[in-house]
């Protein structure tokens, strides 16, 4: 059960614009499958039509290898956390958890049993009496959870589920609701705006924009060899340092932004130099230059300390580019701040069609160090 | 307030200067309120409770045709009217008719609304009908009617008997009168009542049957669970208007069977209209009136309690 796949599916609310497109895609069983994208992308839609709750305008959906296209969502035996909770303000916490148990008449001993385990779990057994709108944003979250936890189907799905909560209880919820679906062996589809959420709890993460997928893979992969521009801007927070980049006239030169020159390195052996170029380079890479090492010196123009880092915005060219340090640098806004960058951590797109030429190299030297 | 006047310098004093800056305020805030009010005020006052007070002080004195007073009879008239058969007869019609009418409706109502909610094309048609009998008025509907329950020309008739069954005397028979105006008042009173329940299934969140759908509720477990109590303060407001609208029935009546037979449609309204207007006997007719607001003062009342209980509001 709870093996989801989709082939050639669009939907159009109007007829005239695809608000998902042709979207190919196959969710294993028990695989906690991250759905990620900006706003309006179709992440909701999408989840809707795998539950049943808008129709598919074109293409086949199966469930565990069933075409289920036409069946209503209460044959397809899953459960869904809605982005607006949808509790029913009528019933107290507990009858809405019920509700679902209720309906498909599991007996009542089973139903306390389950719900006392549930509310446990959920910490909400102090307020199994009130009402909805006695709760605050994130208790009436923790509902929506509890509900569709408590149902047990194979097939979960979730519309951001923890946008509401605090940071602590986030970070408690993102290690329950991971367990939980280990322990339930959950075919889990959630979708999410959290860069944490979705780089640590999934197993796979499918990037959406404009109801085109850019790309699905690994969490590691899609951070490390984005596919293209938009992956590479999306994953990761702060997002990556992107810059136009062309050859210098005797080819032995980098320039970026009209600014960063970089020496033409072994690295760069396979570019091309004819197109035009984004490079991108991830806030860890750009390192603080010592006394031998120092390649470049930029200009700070903000800085934030969080702590156990320091986040320092240099300016290159017309844009900016982000540095994340490890410790606290006393570094002064304004000044010229000695930095280390290695050619080798870039990574090279074709500027018009947005493609990845080459990814950064330090991603397979790690891969030597694992195997 | 102006600014000037309270800043004034941090003395000792200023903390009764600052009360009384704040009394004065409250006093001007009240006048303003009041101000506002005055229309309404007015118009109560003139049309609603002068009268009122009116009615109680003549139901404790008989009067000339013209309505002065010439005796104070103190309870006399409220004694009278509970010895009166006539009177106990039109109570029990009132009540009779109450529990012809408002169940009927609101479950008649209840049921067309919740179809005229489906998602289908061409439903609008539906909504229109089903609402059309608001924009009719008391007079016209009654002669509809009473062309309908005509004895032998009447649709109704003509029916039964096509079918083999004897005509029955719609509005001449006392068994049946006030059966025949309960229908007349059903049928009137259901486009308003359908348009108002129609108002509150639509004002249901559709999401909350989305997650029902996917929780896997069948339709009746839907129907119970959410949509009946997320109806009730609809269901609530409909039963209340319904049964006040019961208790003052006047139009059908005069116009369908004036009282008869034997009394049998004579509900309390009417019975006040005779009183009053036919025997004047206004001392006697503003008890009944009295009694009438009592009656419907704790049936409200009642509801409002009960419904304290029963009804969900947002
Ligand atoms: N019922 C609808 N009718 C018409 N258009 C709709 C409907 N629901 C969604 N859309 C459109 O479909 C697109 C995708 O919407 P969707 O709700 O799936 O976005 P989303 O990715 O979930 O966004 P968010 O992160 O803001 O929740 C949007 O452009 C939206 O305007
Ligand atoms: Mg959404």
């Amino acid at each position: 059960m709870g093996q989801i796949d989709l082939i050639d599916i669009s939907k159009s609310y109007d007829k005239q614009k695809n608000v998902l497109d042709e979207i190919n895609l196959s969710i294993e069983e028990g695989e906690f499958f991250v759905l990620v994208g900006p706003s309006g992308s179709g992440k909701s839609t999408l989840l809707r039509m795998i539950a049943g709750l808008e129709d598919i305008t074109s293409g086949t959906l199966k469930i565990s290898d069933k075409i289920v296209n036409h069946l209503p969502p209460k044959d397809r035996n899953l459960s869904m956390v809605f982005q607006n909770y949808a509790l029913y303000p009528h019933l107290s916490v507990e009858q809405n958890i019920l509700f679902g148990l209720g309906a498909k008449k599991v007996n009542k001993k089973e139903q306390q049993k389950r719900l006392a385990e549930t509310a446990e779990m959920m910490g909400l057994s102090e307020l199994l009496n009130r009402k909805p709108k006695e709760l605050s944003g994130g208790q009436k979250q923790r509902v929506a959870l509890a509900r569709s936890v408590v149902s047990e189907a194979p097939l979960c799905l979730m519309d951001e589920p923890l946008s509401n909560l605090d940071a602590k209880l986030r970070a408690q919820m993102r290690i329950e609701i991971r367990r939980l679906q280990k322990r339930l062996g959950l075919t889990m589809v959630y979708v999410t705006h959290d860069q944490v959420e979705a780089m640590t709890m999934g197993d796979r993460i499918m990037v959406l924009n404009d109801g085109k997928i850019q790309q699905v893979g690994k969490p590691i992969t899609l951070y490390n060899e984005p596919e293209n521009l938009f992956v590479a801007s999306f994953i990761g927070s702060p997002k990556m340092n992107m810059g136009k980049a062309v050859y210098s006239m005797n080819q032995n030169q980098l320039v970026i932004e009209d600014t960063l020159r970089i020496a033409q390195g072994p690295d760069m052996d396979d570019i091309p130099g004819n197109i035009d170029l984004t490079v991108g380079i991830r806030a860890e890479h750009l390192l603080p230059g010592t006394a031998e090492n120092t390649t470049h010196h930029l200009e700070a123009v903000n800085v934030e300390q969080l702590g156990n880092e320091t986040l320092i915005a240099f300016d290159v060219g017309s844009t900016l580019w982000m540095a994340k340090w490890l410790g606290q640098w006393d570094v002064q806004v304004g000044e010229m701040v000695p930095v280390h960058i290695d050619s080798g951590n870039f990574c090279f797109f074709d500027s018009n069609t947005g493609l990845l030429i080459k990814s950064a190299n330090f991603v397979k030297e790690q891969e030597v160090v694992s195997i | 307030m102006s600014m000037h006047s309270t800043a004034i310098p941090a003395t000792a004093g200023s903390q009764i200067h600052f009360d009384k800056v704040k009394r004065k305020q409250r006093i001007k805030n009240f006048f303003k309120g009041m101000l506002f009010l005055l229309p309404s005020i007015v118009l109560f006052g003139v049309f609603l409770f002068y009268p009122l007070v009116r009615t109680i002080y003549l139901s404790f004195f008989l009067t000339d045709a013209a309505g002065n007073t010439t005796v104070f009879v103190n309870w006399e008239n409220y004694v009278n009217l509970f010895s009166s058969p006539v009177f106990l007869q039109s109570i029990k019609s009132t009540f009779l008719f109450v529990l012809y009418t408002v169940p009927v409706t609101i479950i008649i109502a209840l049921f067309l609304a919740v179809i005229a909610n489906e998602k289908l094309r061409g439903i609008g048609l539906f909504r229109t009908l089903y609402s059309s009998t608001m924009g009719i008025s008391v007079a016209a509907a009654s002669v509809f009617w009473l062309y309908l329950f005509h004895p032998s020309i009447g649709l109704l008739n003509m029916l039964l008997e096509a079918a083999g069954i004897d005509g029955v005397g719609w509005l001449t028979d006392p068994a049946w009168a006030l059966i025949a105006v309960s229908i007349t008042t059903i049928w009137m009173n259901l486009g308003f009542t359908f348009l108002i329940l129609l108002g509150g299934l639509q004002s249901i969140d559709s999401y909350l049957y989305e997650s029902a759908d996917i929780d896997g509720a069948g339709y009746f477990y839907k129907l119970r669970r959410i949509t009946i109590p997320m109806l009730s303060p609809s269901l609530f407001f409909v039963i209340t208007v319904t049964i006040i609208n019961a208790f003052q029935t006047f139009g059908q009546i005069d116009i369908l069977t004036q009282g008869g037979p034997v009394n049998a449609t004579n509900l309390i309204v009417y019975s006040i209209y005779r009183e009053a207007f036919v025997n004047y006997q206004f001392g006697s007719a503003s008890a009944q009136a009295v009694l009438l607001f009592i009656i419907i003062l704790i049936m409200t009342f009642l509801q409002f309690k009960i419904g304290e209980r029963r009804v969900h509001y947002q």
